[in-house]
């Protein structure tokens, strides 16, 4: 590996894991469409900042940007608490005119900007290598790559101060305003927190993708876990491990890594999705066929019970007439029969399905709970 | 430019004729579906299914080598559904809620669309020049064909709205009565999300992915406000997107390096501002000014009653008081002495030569009125 593919990977990586720690928050807020809103509207942001400041790369720049992040999240919440529009709509009215409004900036002054719509909605991580950040003539790395670490760091320090708090009025917002926590505060430091990775984040993936890594990995995790400590660390591991594997799959295509990692963070929920335990696709249609099979023993024992105590089991009990008699099909009636006789329940005596005694209580316990 | 010369290139030039008359048409499609989108609280659906269409976009060329419009627009079509079925049943299926699902669907789509869009850079026949405007919409590349073709098609959407109104209302306020009295529920969802996903597909190569959602959501939030009929406020709701789209048109015409989608955006977005401020009923100003008007006839009533509580409790009508003691009396704070000179000038008090209030004849009968009307709330 050459060390600009070093590079490149560790930004990746960061990027990613930066991304994960307030989506897990945002996912968990019912709230992870507002990191599209963020993502699209910063563009304005950096436009103007960089009108005042003639540099794409001064810290100034990056927090006015952020600053056009929680204005819109501002512009949201007060749309929604008008009650005129529903929240969703609110979302989709004040992010593509900011967004709109940043791209006639451009379009009209390109001639003065370094910054063209399609970088920034895409972003390129191939390119982060040539903006090196310089002091006193010494290297210090890719640009993107020392920002990104300064917002991770950001991040973390701030989950780890306030996790407690975060975590209450994530959960239950009522309770923590009458514990004295400020929902409204803590609300806003996250949508803080969003807009300045959304920001450090657009160079290396662009508007768009940042959604992906904000909003697939937290998803994934969500499936695996009910503890938040144990979502947070999963959804940056997930985070982490696309970003790596869409970056070779990059490589290997020699396609957009921003859109293969985008991809493979698709692709980590969709195993989530069909493998979680519990939660996954799999485990839910095995749990189903057990509890049908299990269920179809218990009804073809009451069926055996009550007609040999009725005493015409030689005409509904005989193994080969009884998917008649029960109006099952065939296979299933194999399949259950021979259920039953491999736990005990029954055995078969010249064609006909007898219940031994633990069949009959089995039996006359299932009717009960019937 | 002088206004003659610029109506008359708005007939004769071509370019900004098509255009315009594009853009208009596509106000108007997504305006009537917007309307129901809104409604059912799908808006960023729309925001989804354009970014889930670029890989369908690209598939679609990569399979047929095409690039004429209409089998993109296929393409598009398809990716757009699949990615509204798998938002649907990531939402059925786990415990993922809709707003993760529909992120997830439209970054990881367009992802996988941008990832598909550098192969094809790569390929030999790379002429993939019309791909990417897509991704802002190019109004100025729409030709005459496109036009007729988004115009067959609005008109189609428009007849099935008109056709099936009363089952799409239903759909929008109450599926669970419609699915209990027969109506198949299902199938007009279905027809509904079809329909959009057209309308999205079409407003693609005019405003581009990003701003399509804005086309399918500002129309109808700004028609919401000035009524509460769902045919009117589809009526508006196309009216004020087929506006937007054409001024944002001619505005970008008119201007050097003025990008069309967005012109349209900031455009119908402003529509969108002033109806929420000014419209009748609804409007913020309005609102202002009904509670200003509700607050003040408070003030005045409970003044009213206080000073006729006083006067009951000294068994003298004409008993005069001092505004401090009707202060003290009031149940919460608010202007007395301003409500007092309010009720002078309406005759209904007067102050005596000592500078205390009394109730005059008409303020008495008004304060008694009040009383009977309010029952028992006014005695506790």
């Amino acid at each position: 590996m050459s060390s600009s593919q070093i590079e490149i990977q560790l930004t990746a990586i960061v990027v990613a894991a930066a991304c994960a720690l307030p989506g897990v928050y945002l996912v968990l807020r019912r709230m992870a469409l507002i990191s599209d809103a963020i993502s699209h509207s910063i563009l304005l942001g950096i436009v103007v900042a960089f009108f005042i400041v003639h540099n794409l790369s001064s810290p100034f720049l990056v927090f006015g940007a952020a600053f056009t992040g929680v204005l819109t999240v501002f512009l949201v919440e007060v749309l929604k608490k008008s009650g005129l529009v529903a929240e969703d709509a609110a979302i989709g009215l004040v992010f593509p005119l900011l967004f709109s409004l940043g791209v006639i900036l451009i379009s009209k002054y390109s001639g003065d900007i370094h910054l063209d719509t399609d970088s920034v909605l895409l972003g390129e991580l191939a390119f982060i290598p040539f903006d090196r950040l310089e002091f006193w003539g010494m290297d210090f790395g890719p640009r993107a790559l020392a920002v990104m670490s300064g917002i991770l760091f950001l991040n973390i320090l701030f989950i780890l101060l306030f996790y407690k708090e975060l975590k209450i009025s994530t959960f239950d917002a009522g309770l923590a305003a009458s514990l004295g926590l400020s929902p409204v505060i803590f609300f806003y430091a996250l949508m803080s927190l969003t807009s300045l990775t959304a920001v450090g984040a657009f160079d290396a993936v662009g508007s768009i993708l940042v959604v992906a890594l904000m909003i697939a990995p937290p998803a994934a995790a969500y499936l695996l876990t009910d503890r938040l400590s144990i979502m947070l660390i999963l959804a940056v591991i997930f985070g982490v491990v696309s970003a790596i594997a869409g970056y070779w799959l990059a490589h290997y295509l020699d396609a957009s890594i921003a859109g293969c990692m985008a991809t493979v963070t698709g692709v980590v929920f969709g195993l989530s999705f069909t493998f979680a335990p519990n939660r996954g696709l799999v485990s839910i249609a095995l749990r189903r066929r057990g509890q049908r099979l299990r269920f179809a023993v218990m009804m073809l024992s009451i069926h055996i019970l009550n007609h040999e105590e009725a005493g015409n089991a030689a005409i509904e009990n005989r193994v080969d007439t009884l998917d008649r008699h029960v109006a099952w099909d065939k296979h299933l009636i194999e399949k259950v029969v021979s259920k039953m006789k491999k736990s005990g329940l029954a055995n078969t005596d010249s064609g006909l399905l007898v219940l031994t005694d633990s069949g009959r209580k089995f039996a006359a316990e299932a009717m009960l709970d019937i | 430019m002088e206004a003659l010369e610029f109506i008359q290139n708005l007939v004769t030039d071509y370019t900004l004729r098509t255009v315009a008359i594009g853009s208009g048409m596509l106000g108007i499609v997504s305006g009537t579906l917007g309307a129901f989108a809104v409604l059912r609280r799908q808006s960023l659906l729309g925001d989804a299914m354009s970014h889930a269409a670029l890989p369908g976009i690209a598939l679609a060329f990569i399979l047929t080598g095409s690039k004429s419009s209409l089998v993109l627009l296929v393409g598009a079509a398809l990716a757009g559904w699949l990615g509204t079925y798998f938002v649907t049943k990531t939402v059925g299926l786990s415990r993922i809620k809709y707003d993760s699902a529909l992120g997830m669907i439209l970054s990881v789509f367009f992802g996988f669309g941008l990832v598909l869009l550098t192969y094809i850079q790569k390929m030999p026949n790379a002429a993939q020049a019309g791909l990417d405007k897509f991704l802002f919409g190019q109004a100025a590349t729409l030709l005459q064909s496109d036009v007729y073709a988004m115009s067959v098609i609005g008109i189609v959407i428009v007849l099935a709205v008109t056709v099936f109104f009363k089952e799409f209302k239903l759909l929008s306020f109450d599926p669970e009565y419609g699915k209990s009295i027969g109506f198949p529920v299902r199938w007009l969802d279905a027809i509904l999300t079809a329909l959009l996903v057209v309308a999205i597909v079409i407003g693609l190569q005019t405003v581009g992915v990003v701003l399509m959602s804005a086309m399918i959501v500002a129309p109808a939030a700004a028609a919401r406000q000035w009524t509460q009929n769902l045919g009117v406020m589809i009526f508006l709701s196309a009216l004020f997107g087929c506006l937007a789209g054409m001024s944002g048109a001619v505005i970008s015409s008119l201007s050097a390096n003025m990008p069309t989608g967005p012109s349209i955006v900031v455009v119908i977005s402003l529509i969108v501002v002033i109806s929420i401020l000014f419209a009748p009923e609804r409007g913020m100003v309005s609102n202002l000014i009904r509670r200003y008007g509700n607050r003040k006839r408070l003030r005045v009533d409970l003044t009213l009653s206080t000073l006729h509580a006083l006067a009951i409790h000294h068994n003298d009508p004409t008993h005069a008081h001092e505004a401090s003691s009707i202060r003290v009396m009031a149940p919460s704070e608010f202007g007395v002495e301003k409500t007092l000179h309010e009720l002078d000038k309406q005759g209904l008090v007067e102050s005596n030569s000592e500078g205390k209030w009394i109730l005059t004849q008409r303020g008495l009968r008004r304060a008694e009125e009040l009383k009977a009307n309010n029952g028992s709330e006014a005695d506790d």
